[in-house]
């Protein structure tokens, strides 16, 4: 089938700011976004840039905007899209080219929440592994699917207006430890979440949730973070 | 002029291998981490299944029983010694990723749960037995994403999005790499002590792949452009499940959870080619049943070209609980209800056996002889240490990449800090920059694209699963075609930002050198063993290929091919059944 096309394209050397461009491939139904962007780029026009690898939805290179949402390209088939199928790069980011955004301001969130176990160090290693019973391990299972893609923390509208927002991302992948058995570091973590750009900024808006293409409840999960710095309680 | 850093390691590549070295290095050395992608991108994140080791916390087990399994998948070509350092290491390997946090599956009594895997045996080969540790079918995104965890931790330092374009030596010792820093098109040198590869596979040479479009071979490729050798390119497995068209993996702890395979007359035809073990067989003996059937006519759909993966006798929460996301890849990219209909597959090219001859440190090997390069390693499925010799276990190539990147991490620490910097390479970034101009000025009257994709199709028919002298013979002059077109193409986006065109061109090289290392090496060998089958050649020959091959690039004409023998051990070959 013909598959029509209408990207937002910006050159930083040669354009003072993003465009759109039109575009035609043919594809099944059945191929991906991210084939028919390949299509455009190996046989339209080479210069168009994005980041992909794995193309089926768990290294989180090919996060963009879709008809208006976020998605990753790779997870998006052609026959369940609108004609023509309008792509822009993830928001809140700044922009580098065609659908390259910088990352880093993103990492640098998720950072923030030390997002690595921690443990009491001086105590002795455990000699086999720590015993964390099924319903322990249950209880995080949701956020550590997070492959760090950014659909969601570039959905959320706070994070449009306030770039110093850690953002939904960051939120979940700090649950991933709060609610983890045998992690000890949930109140240091709880401390920089409870400041002004923790997660108390988040006003419930669930597009992070619906942008999720891990299927994450992101919203539940900053709920759940929210009650535990209130409360004290994971 | 290019940027010049110092450090005394720097390792190549953010995978699993890549970022477990790291953190070795890191703790010891002044290290930096270059990779072509952001780390959390790496491909070690795909890996499902899970990692196996004899913790025998469900079943009884022992590592000893492990390394036979290995070596006899391995089609006795892994080397022993490495084998038994694996399977040894492996019980406080897993213990060790469960102390940084990795949230493994648990039994009812909270320790690491185990499923069964392919290959994997109770005292050597009586029956299954459950010794992969896992996180549903996640385990290697868990791997990855707690790996990267602890390099944040420990503050290691990352140069994301920098391409490795060229190692530097001097007078035999590796001093440093040449890297292309994407976002800005500028050169870096990383002058270093000691360096380590951990760049990962080289799938997209097949035209139906589970691997990364990033995964083009880089690292062996350069190293193979600096004239040094590279081990077993020959053997190439295709795992049996991949979906249909696309390739896209499912894991075999589908079947270790009790799916079967079957053919368009619904016949579990596994039952005919491994009697005992049946869907569990290895990977090699597998994914050629599947071939077979498909040539033999029984292949199902309308173009009877695929088989089917059955999990609709195994329990629903089985399947929603311990493997979601690859009910979810069928559901997405099929429409297929793995939980009430059978899910088309084929074999898709998956893993590289053959790569970057090391020692057991990681230590890379100079030539057949077992001459060593000073100051450089390598680590995970770039490299060959051998552990997986002709044929790959599954789950042990997580496990390779945690064993190995952590020895190839502490043995180059220990090097760099005993070894002086040297000094650099007179003009070391000029061949570089000539190279990129080149590709930028070239005639420009061929496409990088169907050069990409003829190489893919000619890969996938002629070099695969089942190989002849005459498939081999025509893929090589489809090879030599293709290197002869690709000298006439060129980069057409001239902007410095971001150039993927260029990244992507350069990709390409390293695929036509491995397609040509590959077949070459494939050609050579007159026997079957493990994932090289010949059908003009079926039967093993111990007595004359009992050995691993190396390639070597020559200045002029066809890559040169020695070999090297197999370090044996507690196992002598016997005829492999299942």
């Amino acid at each position: 089938m013909d598959v029509k096309l209408r990207l937002l394209r910006f050159n930083p050397e040669s354009d003072d700011k993003p465009h759109f461009e039109n575009y035609e491939v043919e594809a099944d139904p059945m191929d991906r976004l991210l084939d028919c962007l390949h299509l455009v780029k190996w046989q339209k026009d080479s210069s168009l840039a994005l980041r992909r690898s794995c193309a089926h939805g768990v290294c989180g290179s090919d996060a963009m905007v879709v008809n208006g949402v976020n998605a990753l390209a790779c997870k998006v088939l052609i026959k369940d899209l609108e004609q023509p199928i309008v792509v822009e790069p993830i928001r809140g980011l700044p922009l580098i080219r065609d659908f390259i955004v910088d990352m880093e301001p993103f990492f640098a969130g998720y950072r923030a929440v030390k997002p690595w176990l921690i443990v009491d160090e001086s105590q002795h290693e455990p000699e086999r592994e720590r015993l964390q019973s099924p319903k322990e391990r249950e209880r995080f299972d949701d956020t550590t699917k997070c492959i760090l893609c950014a659909a969601c923390t570039t959905s959320c509208p706070i994070f449009w207006s306030d770039e110093e927002y850690v953002g939904p991302a960051a939120i979940v992948n700090a649950h991933r430890f709060i609610f983890d058995s045998r992690d000890q570091g949930s109140r240091e973590r709880l401390e920089i979440l409870s400041q002004r750009d923790g997660v108390f900024k988040c006003r419930t808006a669930f597009n992070c949730t619906a942008a999720c293409p891990r299927g994450i409840k992101v919203t539940q999960a900053i709920q759940e973070v929210k009650r535990a710095a209130l409360f004290q309680s994971f | 002029m290019a940027q010049v850093h110092e450090y005394d390691s720097v390792i190549v590549g953010a995978g699993g291998a890549g970022l477990r070295a790291a953190l070795e290095a890191g703790k010891r050395v002044k290290t930096a981490v270059v990779s072509k992608l952001y780390p959390t991108r790496s491909h070690t994140g795909a890996a499902q299944g899970g990692m196996c080791a004899a913790l025998a916390n469900v079943e009884d087990d022992s590592w000893e029983w492990h390394a036979f399994d290995t070596v006899k998948g391995s089609d006795f070509l892994a080397d022993q010694d490495a084998v038994d350092i694996m399977c040894n290491e492996a019980v406080a390997s897993v213990l060790e990723l469960e102390r940084m946090g990795l949230p493994f599956n648990r039994t009812p009594e909270g320790k690491i749960d185990q499923r069964r895997f392919g290959g994997h045996t109770r005292d050597h080969g009586e029956a299954p037995v459950k010794r992969a540790c896992y996180a549903a079918d996640r385990t290697g995104h868990m791997i990855l994403q707690t790996l990267y965890q602890q390099c944040n931790k420990y503050g290691v330092e990352f140069y994301d999005e920098f391409f490795v374009l060229d190692l530097l030596m001097v007078d035999g010792h590796c001093s440093g790499i040449v890297a292309y820093e994407i976002a800005t098109g500028e050169l870096h040198i990383f002058h270093a002590k000691a360096v380590l590869f951990a760049t990962g596979g080289y799938g997209k040479m097949f035209k139906i792949t589970s691997n990364a479009h990033t995964l083009t071979g880089d690292g062996p490729g350069v190293v193979y452009r600096k004239g040094l050798p590279l081990e077993d390119m020959e053997f190439f497995q295709f795992h049996p499940t991949g979906l249909y068209r696309l390739g896209i993996l499912l894991s075999e702890a589908a079947r270790g959870e009790g799916a079967i395979l079957r053919n368009a007359d619904g016949e579990r035809f596994m039952e005919r080619y491994a009697p005992t073990i049946k869907d569990l067989a290895p990977r090699d003996i597998v994914s050629r049943a599947e071939f077979f059937e498909i040539k033999e006519g029984r292949g199902a759909g309308p173009d009877k070209d695929y088989l089917l993966l059955d999990l609709t006798d195994v329990d629903p929460e089985v399947v929603e609980k311990k493997l979601p996301d690859i009910t979810e890849f069928a559901r997405t990219y099929l429409d297929v209800d793995p939980l009430k209909e059978g899910v088309p597959i084929v074999p898709t090219a998956h893993y590289a056996m053959g790569g970057i001859p090391t020692d057991v440190n990681g230590q890379v090997l100079a030539n057949h002889n077992g001459d060593l390069v000073p100051g450089f390693y390598a680590a995970g499925e770039c490299a060959c240490v051998s552990v997986h010799g002709a044929n790959r276990l599954g789950t042990n190539s997580l496990l390779d990449i945690v064993v190995f990147g952590r020895r190839g991490g502490i043995a180059m620490a220990e090097y760099a800090s005993t070894h002086k910097l040297l000094k650099l390479p007179e003009d070391t970034e000029r061949s570089v920059q000539q190279w990129l101009a080149a590709i930028c000025d070239g005639p420009g009257e061929e496409s990088t694209y169907e050069i990409r994709s003829t190489l893919q199709e000619e890969m996938m028919d002629k070099a695969s699963v089942l190989r002849t002298d005459e498939s081999l013979s025509e893929a090589l002059e489809a090879i030599d075609k293709l290197r002869d077109r690709f000298t006439r193409t060129r980069v057409k986006d001239t902007c410095k930002i971001f150039n993927t065109e260029l990244v992507e061109h350069i990709e390409l090289g390293y695929l036509l050198d491995m397609a040509q290392a590959l077949v070459v090496s494939a050609k050579a060998r007159t026997e079957s063993r493990g994932g090289h089958y010949r059908e003009d050649h079926q039967m093993r020959e111990d007595d004359h290929w009992l050995k691993h091959s190396f390639i070597t690039k020559v200045p002029e004409g066809l890559p040169q091919l020695a070999y090297k023998d197999v370090v044996m051990g507690r196992y002598e070959p016997v005829e492999r059944k299942y």
